[in-house]
């Protein structure tokens, strides 16, 4: 096996990718396909601050929506950039991705989730403050 | 040069019946995967690792954003334009590194190094804006012990921006490395870790100008 083997196309001993490589495709491919994640991220991101000057969007459904373009843009940049994709030599990669998700939905979620309860269910701080006089 | 990495010493290279060694193909017929996949493999667990610690930032900006003291409000304090000019940074920084990643790919160096030198400089900008921005904060009286809202703020968006700017210490030394060694297989497998880590640090960034600098600066009655 040659020093340079690994980066040729066919020299894949399995059929498995690390994430961050593209397909073999020709260089003007490779290009187009990064500026198309470009395009897409950048437009993403103009949606995002657009959403605060806008009054199209029902004023109490921003903070949602820019929670929806975010994991958007963040889908994007996985894509395009980091290669992340649906094909079956990704399952690792894609498999890694899921749980990784799954952890960092419980710590956010259910640290907001038990957070609103407990302050919810608490006398608020200066009524406290009151009766420690 | 052969590389024995890839196969262990006691596993002999078969290939299973009817497919011919060297076209195997499908899940695990292949033997070992190649080092490249599993380097890979292994600083996507890492990074995975790292969003994790980064989600428990997140909560806790979350869970304190309102306790903010009396102090300064996110409201009052973010400057969009600021926020805006950093998340251009940083996004065609991502898409510079790209392009080193498809220098490297065709063996070009010249391209390599402008293409990492651009890296850096967006890096470099990016981490410049946000210095800026915590020194505006601190000389208002807005400093990271001002109110939790303010120590959650500064530990996440300065714990992203301690990642960029090691990870710029890291660049550097990659163009070193290309310079001085050339294109040499684990020169090149050091490089796939930094643009994983550099496209990661970029989708860090995403979350928080969101969910951070624009949910931050809407009018607190309109926070659910």
């Amino acid at each position: 096996m040659s020093e340079h083997s690994d980066f040729e196309a066919g020299s894949y001993v399995g059929a498995d990718r690390a994430p961050g490589r593209p397909d073999e495709r020709t260089l003007a491919q490779e290009v187009r396909g990064y500026l198309l994640g470009l395009g897409l991220a950048a437009l993403l991101t103009i949606a995002s601050f657009w959403s605060l000057q806008t009054r199209e969007i029902y004023a109490s459904g921003i903070a949602m929506a820019l929670l929806v373009l975010a994991v958007a843009q963040i889908g994007i940049h996985l894509v395009f950039f980091l290669h992340i994709t649906t094909d079956p030599d990704n399952e690792n990669n894609i498999l890694a991705l899921a749980f990784g998700v799954l952890i960092v939905c419980l710590i956010v979620f259910g640290s907001l989730w038990v957070m609103l309860h407990l302050n919810h269910n608490l006398m608020p701080m200066d009524k406290l403050m009151q009766m420690q006089r | 040069m052969s590389t024995p990495t890839l196969r262990l010493a006691h596993e002999p290279a078969l290939a299973p019946a009817g497919i011919a060694p060297g076209q195997v193909s499908g899940h695990g017929a292949g033997g070992p995967a190649p080092k490249r996949i599993i380097v890979g493999y292994g600083f996507w667990i890492f990074l995975l690792s790292d969003v994790i610690m980064f989600s428990a930032f997140f909560a806790a900006y979350a869970v304190l954003f309102k306790s903010t003291a009396g102090g300064p409000t996110a409201h009052e304090l973010f400057d969009l334009r600021n926020t805006a000019a950093e998340t251009a940074c940083l996004l065609l920084s991502t898409f510079t590194c790209g392009m080193a990643s498809l220098a490297v790919g065709h063996r070009s160096l010249k391209w390599t190094q402008l293409a990492l030198l651009l890296t850096g400089l967006l890096g470099f900008a990016f981490i410049v804006l946000e210095i800026r921005e915590f020194a505006s904060f601190v000389a208002r009286g807005a400093g990271p012990g001002r109110s939790a809202f303010l120590s959650s703020f500064f530990t996440l968006v300065g714990c992203h921006g301690i990642h960029v700017s090691v990870a710029l210490l890291w660049l550097g030394t990659m163009m070193a490395q290309f310079y001085a060694k050339g294109f040499r297989q684990d020169i090149r497998h050091r490089f796939l870790c930094f643009s994983l880590f550099w496209h990661a640090l970029d989708i860090i960034w995403v979350a928080i100008f969101n969910l951070v600098y624009l949910v931050g600066v809407l009018p607190p009655e309109l926070l659910p």
